[in-house]
Formats: C-alpha cells, structure tokens, sequence
C-alpha cells in the first residue's frame, strides 16, 4: 500500500502539482519525476553536497529532504540560474577561475553559494567578503577534480563584485 | 601535399575556456543517469554481507513476489560461467585461476561481491525487493593481513593459495653493489588502502531495439571500444550492434568505466528481458565494490658510495589485491617495481613484488599507480639516507638525478609492455626551479617563523618520474561538414580532464580555425569505433596527436581541393580563418564550407575514384611512453597533542613538454595534489576482524575538503618537449598526486625530527600522534 499524497511546489518560477510517494526524496523527485536532472546525488547521505537546491531560498540537500517536505514550497535548481544565453555571474566566475573539471558536483556549489551569498546580502552587515569566510563555506560540500582553488575564487571574486556593486547583482 | 602555409594563431598554449563548462554550468550535463527510457526496469544488486564463505543458497521466492519486481537472477540464471578477463596482462603472468565471477556461484570472497540482481518497475521497489532476498553463507575465516594472507596456514581464497603473482624486475650487480658500499640505508613504509573515489557514484542503461537487433549503451566510460567488444564477446553479440554512447563521466580516477560484474549484468539482462535496464549505483555499494587500491608494504634498501652517490636498490614490495584479480591484473605492482627508480641514476636494481589475495574489495589502478606508492617509498629512503649520511635533502638527490647528458636512459625492464626508456629532460634542473619557486613564495622562511614561535613546522621535498602516452594507438576522425564546422571523434571519454577543449585546439590550430567552431565527441563507438580511451594520462598526448594528424589531412585535402576551385597552384594558398585563399589575392577565397560542399557526391571538383566529403581518419602508434617528472615541495605544521597535520603551503613542479591549455594544466595538478593530501592524510578504507568495511559512508571514509586542501601553487615547465609525439606534450593528468605521499611523509617528518621513516601513511592523527610520542620507526 502506497503512501501517496498531492502535493503543490514552484521550481525555479514554474508551478508542479504532483502525487508523490512519502518516503521519495525530494532529489529523486526532482530528477526522475519532473526531469531536474542537474541536481546530482554524489552519496544520498548528506556528506557531498551534490544535491543542494534553495528551498525558499535557503540551500538545502534534496537527499536527505522528501518530497512532500516540498509541498508549497519555492524551490530553486541550477537549471534557474542561466538568463536564456547568459550564463550568471556566478556560473561565469566558475567557467573563467577553473572552478569545475567533471562538472559533477558544481551544481550543488553553485547552489549553496546562491543561497549563502543572498542571505548575506539580506543580513546586510555591510563587511567585504573573505578568502576565510569563502572557503568556509566551500567546505560544506566535496569536489573531487579540481583542489577547491578554483571553487574558493570563483565564489569570492562573485561575493566581492555583488558587494561592490549591490545595485546590479544577478538576484535570480 | 605541402605548400598550404600554416600560421601558428595562437591557439595551442593557450588559455581557451572550457567547451565542456556551459552544458556542465547550466545542470545541462548528461551524466549517465540523466538517461531514461520508456518501459525501463531498474536494477539493484544483491551483495555479500560476509567478508567469505560457502554459499549455500541464494533464495528468491520471496523477493520474485514482490510488488513492482519483474525478475530476479542469480549465478544459475547465467548463460554459462563467466568470469571477467584481466585487460592489460603484464610479464606473461597467468591470472585465470583469480578472476572475477560475473556473479558468485559457490563463494564468497568480500564483503559486496554481487550474487544477485533484482529488476523491478521503480528504484524503490528494486531496493525492498532485494532485501528479500536470502542468501544462505556458511562463513569462513577471512584473510585479511595481506604477510599473514602468504603464509601456510592461512585461510585461502583459490585451490591456487592466496599468491597471484610473485615477480621480480630490475637490472645490473646488485649484490656487488651493496658489497661495495660505503653506507646500506633501509626503510620500511606501507600505504593505506584507498582509492579513486570519484564523486558520481557509477550507472549505466542499456536499451535494446528488437528492430535492428542493436543494444545502446549510456554509461561505459574510459575505455568504451574495449568494454564493447568484452561485452559484445560474452553476449555472443556482433560488436558493431553495441553502441555506447558518449556520456559526461563524474571524475574517474583510473576506476570508473573498468569492466565490472555491472557491465555484463545490465546489458545481458536488457537483452534478455528486451526491455531497458537501469542502474544506479549508491555511495553505500560504491565504496565497497568499485576497485580499491594502494595498498602496499615496501621495505627498501639503498647501497651508497662514501660521497652519497647511490650504486644499487633493493624492494621487497608485498601488495595487497583484495579478492580477485580484475582487469587492470597486476599493473599497479608491475607499475611500482619498474617507476621506482624514479627519475635517479641507479646503477643497479633488484625489485621483487608479491601479490597477495585478501576477503576485501579487489584492487585496480587509482591515478598515479604504483608511483604515489613506490615515490613515497623511494623518497622516504632518500630523507632517511640524508640523516644516516649527514647530507642535506636536498643536495643528497640533486647528487643523484639523472643528468641531460644521460638521457635518453633505457633501463633494462619493460612496464605496461613496453620498454623503460626515459626520454629527454632536466631533472636536476627542475629541482633547482622548484626550489628557487618555494623560495620565493616563502616557504623556507615560514618554516624558520613557525619554528621560532614554537609550533612543530616541517618542510618536504619529494622528486619524481612519470610515464604518460601509453600507446599502442588512438585514432580519430576529423570532418568538416557543410557548413563549416569541424567535428572530431575521438576515442576516450570526457572525465573532466576537458579534453574536448584540448583536442579542438590542436584541431583550430591545424585547420587554422576558431575552436569555437570544432566539437568533439569522445567514447562514441559508432562515430570511433578504433579509440583506445582516456586512461594513463595517454589522450592529449595519443589522441591529441592522432586528431594533429586527421587535421592535417584534412588541411591539405581542402587546399588540393580549393586549387580546383580557385583554379591556383595549391602551393601558392594559405589557410586562415576558415577559408582558403591565394597568397596575395584576398579575394580569390573559399570557405571551408563552400570547401566541404564542393566535395560532395557529383560535384563537379571531385575527380574519379575520389571518395567524398571532406574528412580523414588518422591513427597515431608509439611502442614508447614519455615521461614527465616533477618536484613537490611542502609546508606542514604538526600539532603534537592531537596529531593533526595542517598543510600550509604546497607546490607541485612539473614539466609538460608543451601546455596545450595551461589552465587545464594547472587545473590537473592542483586537483591531483588535493586528491594526493586525502590519500596521504585522511583517506582510508578499513575493516574490523572479520573482514566488515568500516568505511562505508563519507563520515568514515574521509576525502578532503576546502579546509584541508590549501591553495597550491604551482609551476609548468615546458623545457623539454616529448621527442615521441609531434605536438611534443607529455601527459598532465597524474603529476598533481604522484609525489604526494612522498612529500607529505617527508615534511611529517622533517616536523618531528624523526630518525627513522614515518613507517605508514595515511598520517592520521592517530598515527602522528603515536609518532610524535616516539613511536616512530
């Protein structure tokens, strides 16, 4: 006897209505039932951080979240970040500091760095991002390819240029 | 076909962005399970909980009634008994009796070993339903120390005992030299087991199409044409009805895409069932039944005259496989006994390896093999000596690196079937660079300001040898097509190495193209059905040369064909941004499209008997590697109380031959060197007593992360380009962490002021601890 319950939630803008199993996570939903499939599972327990989506706007690892924790939520994918052709800043700074070599995991550091740096942002203490501060933050997740060098560079060089100039920041 | 004026533009040697990074940025990648198709089934394996044993029964009733469950197989279900073949046989050392079954029969060897399959209509079910499964074992001991493995007495794996192999290489007097020596030095360390550990877990569709009898393949990386043609043989299947298709692979590492139990379930059972299989593997499974490696005790010595000049080595070196051979055999031991003489003048060599059969997950090759393990023995020996001798570090090695003038060095072994040849360099040379580099960042003086202020700083200094370009072959395939645009088909895989963005560079540059303008497909084996693959650090070097070949061809037949066109002497055209035109006359010009179209069927510039369409396919062969070498110099600080050792500084030195990409280049190194720091500090895989992983989850098995990794610095040299390919690169991909080990144990070391060696890496804390309380050898 299945568990299922219908469910609402918005991903990167667009509405799903969906009858989901109780014990599906929110990953598998978000890939094999509605075709999400940048966002990656590296370990299904937590550790990698290849899975990390926002979930109203905080970054959250869909392996160990189910489904139906999703239910009227907003939830952001890295298949949200582009605009059209344009890559975001954030995605830019990666490709231009070396920041992904597989690619695997990318989609889950892109994720927490959007959900960390809006927050910043929104916490509005005003003070200049740090190399320290930055690959604290890196740390959270694992990348096997590139050292973290091109990962930490990337994220800060995207933090300073939003602090700097706060007025056009990519907000999506 | 000469004449076409080929100007160098700038395009090999330089900083091009990444064609893989747009599809990767955007979540657009296609990892193998991004696939899906309709009507598929979903695989789960069933593995042994016991570490070995008799296997009575393998029950399925119950799993078989379970909802969503379409079929359960064990080994009775198989078309006969199949056993998974060594790929790369190595000294004409016989491995059949070790090998891999597709699915365990009759025993048990590790804990994982797969013994059924069940398939069902969801993930979910597939898993519920495998739990069903009971599987009746009775257990045996387990052999899990791999001396205690070798000796009589000890539980055994095979009718044949628990030695595969047992092997000697090496060259010249040994026994007059350590008879002639002023100082013997002997050191002892082993390496933990631990491996690749890439961070897509491995997965794999296979869909059959009952109309053309074909089987498409999404997920078979590294060595696609190879795993088709296994795979195609076990099946009793035509190979050319096997199509693998080019997928982006989550880091490889030497383990991903090496043929498993998997590679032959998941097809056959396609087939069988007519309908798509797909298989995810978890983390969980990952860590217990994709190849381990390194595992190795080595105990060296080392004959040296009064002035420190080395004159004979000796290695005892015992290497622990796990439960089977696999494909890679015994290349990683083979691999070890003949790098070891690293990039040094030794006169005479005596290296002997055992290889040893244990209840644990079978070994295969991980990035660097046999060199993270054999430098880290070698340059432990060397610091040792340096103490023993009352020499510098520094200077004891720089006494003893091979010098230009004697390069090229043939030493009297062969490796991976071919001959020690180590190519042109300057090994003393790079030393002296790596060590004015350091000295300019800085990290002798942190060394002197760390100490002063008390902490217990060291400073390490490790050099090695490469091999890179393995042959025999690649091949690829260069078209240009109507409208322009060059594709290349080449035959490894995208790994993340970003060997698209390197092979249509060195196409741009034949062609004299915008890169923007080539694609290229790796591992596709309908478009390469001749590729050789991404393993041994050989694509840039093999592919990379076999793509300079097709682009050149099909540089010169655009401008034989564009004569006819423009009417011109083909000695008078130049090629330039995609056109052709004749010297002087701008305006006398065609396109490479308007090229490509004139060389269709019936046009009317293709003269009889030629075949149409603008294209070539070229094979690049080389019986010879070439080697690169380097220089790791780091800095650490060890905290004596709880054994932590902080890296602070790392640079890797290395000489490239000829940076195609430097940014991929230094990508490749600081990636290695990351992967090096966990394998030499952190990462480990462990078992209690009765043979249970203990390391099965990412708290236990312990990659590093941003915290532990500090930014490396790093310096490519290119001052000896490879004399054996005629893009004169040598292979990147393994330089970062072959000296790793090496150097982390050196400045441990250097911290503690140890007499002895470090004895065993990983340095755990635990270890360091027990070393800094005088615990060391």
């Amino acid at each position: 006897m299945k568990d299922t319950h219908l469910i609402r939630f918005r991903v990167n803008g667009r509405e799903h209505e969906l009858a989901v199993e109780a014990r599906r996570t929110l990953a598998d939903m978000l890939r094999d039932d509605l075709g999400y499939t940048g966002t990656h599972l590296g370990c299904e327990h937590g550790i990698c951080g290849a899975c990390t989506v926002l979930v109203d706007g905080a970054p959250a690892r869909s392996c160990l979240m189910f489904g139906v924790q999703a239910d009227g939520a907003e939830i952001s994918t890295v298949e949200g970040l582009a605009d059209g052709d344009r890559l975001s800043d954030l995605q830019q700074s990666f490709s231009d500091r070396h920041g992904l070599q597989c690619g695997f995991c990318t989609p889950g550091f892109l994720m927490l760095a959007e959900g960390y740096l809006a927050q910043r942002d929104a916490a509005g203490d005003g003070a200049e991002p740090t190399e320290a501060e930055i690959r604290d933050l890196v740390a959270a997740n694992l990348c096997r390819c590139t050292g973290y060098q091109g990962i930490v560079e990337a994220v800060l060089a995207t933090a300073r240029s939003r602090w700097q100039r706060p007025g056009d920041q990519d907000t999506r | 076909m000469t004449g076409l004026g080929t100007r160098t533009r700038g395009v090999i040697g330089a900083r091009v962005a990444r064609k893989e990074d747009p599809r990767l940025l955007r979540g657009q990648g296609r990892f193998g399970a991004d696939m899906s198709r309709p009507g598929q089934v979903w695989a789960r394996m069933v593995r042994s909980p016991v570490a070995h044993g008799r296997l009575r029964a393998v029950h399925t009733t119950q799993a078989a009634a379970a909802p969503g469950v379409v079929a359960v197989v064990t080994a009775a279900d198989l078309p006969g008994r199949l056993e998974i073949p060594v790929r790369l046989a190595v000294q004409a050392i016989d491995l059949s009796g070790y090998l891999q079954p597709v699915l365990a029969a009759e025993t048990v060897r590790y804990v994982g070993e797969p013994l059924a399959v069940v398939l069902a209509d969801d993930p979910y079910l597939a898993e519920d339903a495998a739990e069903l499964v009971d599987v009746g074992i009775d257990d045996a001991p387990a052999a899990l120390d791999a001396e205690a493995a070798t000796q009589p007495g000890a539980p055994g794996l095979f009718p044949g005992g628990n030695v595969a192999a047992d092997f000697t290489l090496g060259y010249g007097d040994v026994a007059a030299a350590f008879a002639a020596a002023d100082h013997v030095v002997q050191t002892e360390i082993s390496i933990g087991r631990h491996g690749a550990v890439p961070l897509e877990p491995r997965t794999l569709l296979a869909d059959p199409d009952p109309v053309t009898g074909r089987l498409a393949i999404f997920g078979m990386t590294k060595v696609p044409v190879f795993n088709r043609d296994l795979l195609a043989g076990l099946l009793g299947m035509d190979e050319t009805l096997i199509h693998v298709h080019a997928v982006d692979a989550g880091g490889g590492f030497g383990a991903r895409g090496e043929f498993y139990p998997e590679d032959f379930l998941v097809p056959w059972l396609a087939r069988t069932l007519q309908r798509p299989v797909k298989w995810v593997e978890d983390r969980a499974e990952h860590l217990v039944a994709v190849n381990h490696s390194r595992q190795q005790a080595h105990r060296l010595a080392a004959a040296f005259d009064a002035s420190g000049h080395l004159l004979g080595l000796r290695a005892e070196v015992l290497h622990d496989n796990g439960a089977y051979c696999r494909t890679h055999g015994i290349i990683v031991p083979e691999l070890t006994l003949a790098m070891l003489p690293g990039p040094y003048r030794v006169p005479a060599y005596h290296g002997r390896v055992r290889v040893a059969l244990t209840n644990k997950t079978p070994c295969g090759t991980y990035r660097a093999p046999g060199r993270f393990e054999g430098s880290a023995a070698r340059e432990q020996l060397l610091d040792v000596a340096a103490s023993q001798l009352g020499m510098d570090r520094v200077e004891l090695r720089r006494r003893n690196l091979l010098t230009p003038a004697e390069l090229p060095c043939q030493r009297a072994m062969s490796t991976l079937g071919t001959d020690v040849v180590l190519d042109d360099g300057d090994y003393p040379g790079l030393l002296e660079a790596a060590a004015a580099e350091a000295g300019r960042l800085g990290y002798p003086a942190e060394v002197s300001h760390g100490r002063q202020a008390g902490r217990r700083r060291g400073l390490g200094v490790a050099a090695f040898l490469e091999k890179s370009g393995l042959g025999p072959q690649e091949t690829a395939d260069v078209v240009v097509s109507g409208t322009g645009a060059v594709h290349v088909y080449s035959g490894g895989t995208s790994l993340g190495q970003g060997i698209e963005t390197v092979l249509a560079q060195i196409a741009a540059d034949a062609l004299g193209v915008d890169p923007a303008v080539v694609s290229v497909v790796n591992g596709d084996t309908d478009k390469q059905p001749f590729g050789g693959g991404s393993w041994a650090s050989r694509s840039t070097v093999v592919a990379g040369s076999a793509v300079h070949a097709a682009a050149c061809a099909v540089r010169d037949r655009a401008a034989e064909v564009a004569a006819r066109m423009l009417e011109a002497s083909p000695a008078d055209l130049v090629s330039d941004d995609g056109a052709v035109s004749v010297r002087g006359d701008p305006a006398a010009r065609v396109t490479l499209a308007e090229i490509a179209r004139a060389t269709a069927p019936a046009s009317r510039y293709l003269r009889p008997g030629e075949p149409a369409g603008l294209s070539a396919r070229r094979r690049f062969e080389v019986t010879h590697m070439t080697y690169p070498y380097g220089v790791h110099i780091a800095v650490v600080d060890v905290d004596a109380g709880t054994g932590r050792v902080e890296v602070l500084r790392y640079l890797v030195a290395y000489e490239v031959g000829r940076a195609i990409n430097p940014a991929l280049v230094e990508g490749q190194l600081r990636g290695g060197a990351a992967q090096g720091i966990g394998g030499a500090l952190l990462e480990e895989f462990c078992y209690d007593d009765a043979g249970q992983p203990q390391s099965a989850t990412f708290m236990d098995y312990r990659m590093p992360t941003a915290a532990e990794v500090p930014p490396i610095d790093v310096l490519v040299t290119q001052d000896a380009p490879a004399a054996g390919n005629p893009l004169g690169v040598r292979g990147a991909g393994e330089g970062g962490v072959s000296a790793a080990g090496a150097v982390l144990a050196s400045a441990v070391r250097d911290a503690l002021g140890l007499a002895g060696s470090v004895g065993q890496l990983p340095l755990t804390a635990a270890r360091v601890h027990e070393l800094a309380s005088g615990g060391g050898r």
